[in-house]
């Protein structure tokens, strides 16, 4: 028997997130009470954001295959091959409660995060991305969460030294009291230098590396599967601090240790800490293991084993060292001035033994607390979906120039520069496409080849009917790598959603995940990575449901690269995949009529692979002078982004169409290219042969965007009212 | 032409700066870890950006004490080209070799664009590839680089044409003093500047300006 100081009663292991029948399934798991420290750490193991018992499930439904998969989801990161024996290795992952309690910090410590899944393999990142949603602008907390969290992640991502080169910054009301923070690393690495967290062998030394462990973030991953109530800023204290100066030198010593042939197994230690990659190493690896805390560097003094095993203090890893190495490896990590202890060693009894001041605190069965946590089917009902509307139901405008000036100049479709001039977009100079155009791409350095790289979701479209909004986000992402010119090749998501114990956002999360599901598939585009964020509700209100996909993809040679903006005047603009006519749901309906209703648009995975294969082709055939995906906002917008972002007009011929239904409906699978004077009517042709509907638009040229019947708009003043709106609403002008 | 990098602890447009040096000269610079007490003898030793120590207690105010800064001021003494960009401008004022201070921004934020530079020396052995008055593109990318000095060292640096560069056509992103960019020191051997001449080499970077620098002292070494 344990000894046990603190008396374990039901209140108490409430308060660490357990349910009475979770509660009774660990007595019956162990057969005896736990001690304080056991109970913390089946806390820190069996929540939702470690366990995934609510989600497991459905994940499982996703497909996660592929010619191009080597490593799918359950390591650290996904890994894909990208040929001449390179890997691209990524991830996305939330970090929203943090993030709305202490943003800078929350969010800091989210790019740190996602930084050691990617280098934790053996990969070097090379590309960060992320998915912000805050609440409306209005909102008094909305304005502080922007500064804190866009200054947090360019504090850590810059100092780190990874360009950020793209990502979304998005606002409404449901997020008033849940922002949610997506951080996306990707990383470079050998094929055959991929390290995994497997734990082999027994006897073998246990070593922790870099920062020493001190008191911040006990309890991190606990608070972050909760709602939150007015009780949350008693919550600070779970959110950890970030050292990116620390994580640099990790990065470099970490990949110089694995060239020493050192390393058997390495897991870095994220959320439940000491606790969580100790357990993942021995029980995937079917191994025990031993914990000397005492041997633990720590920052504070009389710390606890409680504390020591659910601390969350950033920049540090476990390893599975290789025992004649040691000399070796401790000197890289001397040479990094960082710490490095061994801490424990590697057994064959199943155990998870924990040691300090001589007593056994802990003694636990390691697989059922890690691999064989509990798991759940949830009840969940069929969410409710809206009527389409008919585009005759739909009121026109008086003045077309002006509502695509009031759209392009929203909080949601403004220019994000104010946010993205924070982030270092060009270190290690490989940025080849930076935020503002579909997608970011970065070269893989000495090649020619460069990766493609989207976050997409829609979250209204979600809200209306999740399953059409998950295959919505997968198709989004699909075509804005396809608008770049790359293979889209695989896709990381980050599912953030309400409490999962209400049917309703059960519902919603079940559709989402089998909307995902079928486009992947139809789109052959399987997901590697993820992680999945419940509990995102304030006092009963949940967020829109928000599945953000992260698609990547690969440009064989970066000279073939599409970008949005008009090059030169009398290209010929065309669109692909036709006028369309749905404005359900639509950006036109919600900014200038108050109106989020309606069925959001269809999509017909069929069309969006046959349209995407063939602009991708032109891409690459060097026929296509600019290229732009159609989403938010339709035709308009897309013309609108075009234009600024070449800063030269165009003249379009609306025939046979309905203005402002043509302009602003957001059907899917479409497109918007520019190709040479004289060269359109081959295009047309090439795209008759290959089944896609190609209309001719206009041609580039002038300084203003001229939209026939509908009237004109002049690129300065669709610039001045984009470029607008974020510095005004964060209250400065940069110098 | 040979050149040297020197990797601090948080440095991270070191490979930045290889990439540039071996693209533009030639020829692969030396990497000299901070610990180092001696840079091989080279004509071009290189403070690249990042941040260093974390730019805790000030910019660059730790590297400035590293072992290997020592020989670097050696070196400087006795007429070795030192060029410091970004953080390694802060670390070449932080060591002394240079006069003034960087600053936080103006407006208080880290700041990565593009933006304009005016060659205001044309006469140095890093701008000598420039017109004099040429303004190029060139990016920038920190969080302190808002120059400051006392009057009289900025009426000596004004009057010695020790200004290398200027932020040009309204582009000054940190509210430097005189719009400065970049400054030499009095034998015109060393030069520090925010901008990241080079991030922008080759057509990926979608420009050529930053080569200019790295020809002017390819060429000055040839001479």
């Amino acid at each position: 028997m344990l000894r046990n100081d603190i008396p374990i009663t039901p209140e108490l292991v409430a308060s660490h997130g357990l349910k009475p029948d979770e509660y009774r399934k660990i007595l019956d798991l162990i057969g005896r009470e736990p001690t304080f420290t056991e109970l913390g750490i089946f806390s820190a193991m069996w929540n939702e954001h470690c366990s995934y018992k609510s989600s497991k499930k459905w994940l499982k439904t996703l497909p996660t295959t592929g010619d191009k998969v080597i490593i799918g989801p359950g390591e650290n990161a996904g890994v894909i091959d990208i040929g001449d024996g390179q890997v691209a290795v990524f991830k996305m992952e939330s970090h929203n409660h943090p993030s709305y309690i202490e943003p800078y910090q929350g969010a800091a410590t989210g790019v740190g995060g996602i930084l050691r899944d990617v280098f934790t393999m053996g990969a070097r990142p090379i590309a960060a991305m992320n998915a912000l949603r805050f609440g409306e602008p209005e909102h008094p907390k909305t304005r502080h969460l922007v500064a804190g969290v866009v200054a947090g992640i360019g504090g850590y991502g810059n100092a780190f030294g990874v360009p950020t080169v793209g990502g979304e910054v998005n606002f409404h009301p449901r997020y008033n009291g849940n922002c949610l923070v997506n951080a996306f690393a990707l990383g470079l690495a050998d094929r055959d230098g991929i390290f995994l967290s497997e734990a082999k062998g027994v006897g073998l030394p246990v070593v922790y590396l870099g920062a020493k462990t001190g008191r911040d973030g006990v309890g991190g991953a606990t608070m972050a599967s909760a709602e939150f109530d007015d009780t949350i800023e008693e919550k600070r204290p779970t959110v950890q601090v970030g050292d990116p100066f620390t994580e640099k030198r990790l990065l470099e010593a970490c990949l110089e240790l694995m060239k020493t042939g050192a390393v058997i197994a390495i897991q870095d230690m994220g959320a439940a800490g000491l606790t969580c990659s100790a357990v993942e190493m021995g029980a995937k690896g079917d191994l025990g293991i031993e914990l000397d805390l005492d041997k633990v560097p720590a920052r504070e003094e009389n710390m606890s084993a409680y504390e020591m095993m659910l601390s969350e203090s950033q920049e540090r890893m476990l390893m599975v060292l290789e025992p004649s190495k040691k000399a070796e490896a401790e000197a890289v990590f001397r040479k990094w001035e960082l710490d490095f202890a061994v801490v424990g060693v590697t057994t064959d009894d199943l155990r998870f033994r924990v040691k300090h001041h001589g007593d056994v605190v802990a003694d636990l069965p390691i697989k059922d607390l890690g691999d064989q946590a509990p798991e759940y089917d949830r009840p969940w009902v069929a969410p409710k979906t809206p009527a389409t509307i008919a585009p005759d139901e739909v009121p026109a405008v008086n003045d077309i120039g002006k509502a695509l000036l009031q759209i392009v100049g929203s909080p949601d479709h403004s220019s994000r520069r104010w946010v993205y001039e924070q982030y270092d977009t060009l270190v290690q100079g490989n940025s080849a496409q930076i935020p503002g155009g579909d997608a970011g791409v970065v070269r893989v350095e000495g090649t020619k080849k460069a990766l493609a790289m989207s976050s997409d979701v829609t979250p209204r479209y979600c809200e209306a009917d999740p399953y059409e909004g998950g295959k919505q986000a997968i198709a989004e992402a699909w075509r804005n790598i396809t608008a770049v010119g790359a293979d889209p090749i695989a896709v990381t998501d980050n599912l953030n959603f309400g409490n999962p114990e209400k049917p309703e956002i059960m519902g919603q999360f079940v559709h989402a995940i089998k909307g995902l599901g079928e486009a992947c598939r139809a789109l052959d585009f399987p997901v590697v990575s993820g992680n999945v964020s419940l509990y995102n509700e304030t006092n009963g209100q949940a967020i829109l449901p928000t599945p953000t996909i992260v698609g990547v993809g690969l440009l064989p040679d970066v000279d073939a690269m599409a970008t949005v903006a008009f090059k030169t005047d009398g290209d010929e603009i065309l669109l692909v995949g036709g006028h369309g006519s749905h404005l359900g749901q639509s950006i036109y309906l919600r900014e200038l009529f108050g109106r989020e209703d309606g069925a959001p648009p269809p999509v017909d995975l069929q069309l969006e692979k046959r349209n995407g294969d063939f602009v991708r082709a032109a891409i690459r055939a060097g026929t296509v002078t600019a290229c732009h995906d159609l989403s938010d906002g339709g035709l308009a917008v897309t013309l609108a982004e075009m234009a600024m972002s070449g800063n030269r007009g165009a003249t379009v011929a609306l025939d046979g169409v309905t203005p402002h239904v043509a302009l602003f409906a957001e059907d899917q699978a479409r497109y918007c290219v520019t190709v040479p004077a004289g060269s359109a009517d081959a295009f047309v042709s090439a795209g008759r042969r290959a089944g896609v509907e190609v209309v001719r638009l206009g041609t580039v040229g002038g300084s203003a965007l001229n939209l026939g019947s509908a009237g004109s708009i002049s690129v300065a003043s669709l610039s001045t009212a984009h470029e607008g709106w974020f510095e005004t609403f964060m209250g400065g002008k940069a110098a | 032409m040979r050149s040297a990098v020197v990797l601090f602890p948080g440095s991270n447009r070191d490979r930045d700066a290889v990439a540039a040096l071996t693209k533009v000269t030639g020829r692969a610079p030396v990497v000299v870890w901070h610990q180092d007490t001696t840079i091989p003898d080279v004509d071009l030793i290189v403070l690249p950006g990042g941040f260093s120590y974390g730019d805790y207690l000030r910019c660059g105010a730790i590297a400035a004490r590293s072992p290997a800064m020592l020989d670097v001021a050696r070196k400087a003494e006795a007429g070795v080209r030192v060029l410091g960009v970004c953080n390694g401008f802060q670390i070449l004022t932080e060591a002394g070799l240079l006069p003034g201070v960087l600053m936080r921004n103006a407006n208080l934020r880290f700041v990565c664009k593009r933006v304009k530079l005016k060659v205001a020396n044309a006469d140095t052995d890093f701008t000598r590839a420039y017109m004099q008055g040429q303004v190029i593109d060139c990016p920038v990318a920190h969080h302190d680089g808002n120059y400051f000095t006392d009057p009289e060292t900025l009426a000596r640096l004004e009057g010695d044409g020790r200004v290398a560069f200027r932020y040009a056509e309204g582009t000054n992103p940190n509210g430097s003093l005189n719009d400065i960019a970049g400054i030499l020191n009095e034998r015109g051997n060393v030069l520090g500047m925010m901008p990241h001449p080079e991030n922008l080499i080759e057509k990926l970077h979608g420009g050529l300006d930053g080569r200019g620098l790295f020809q002017s002292v390819v060429e000055s070494v040839a001479a």
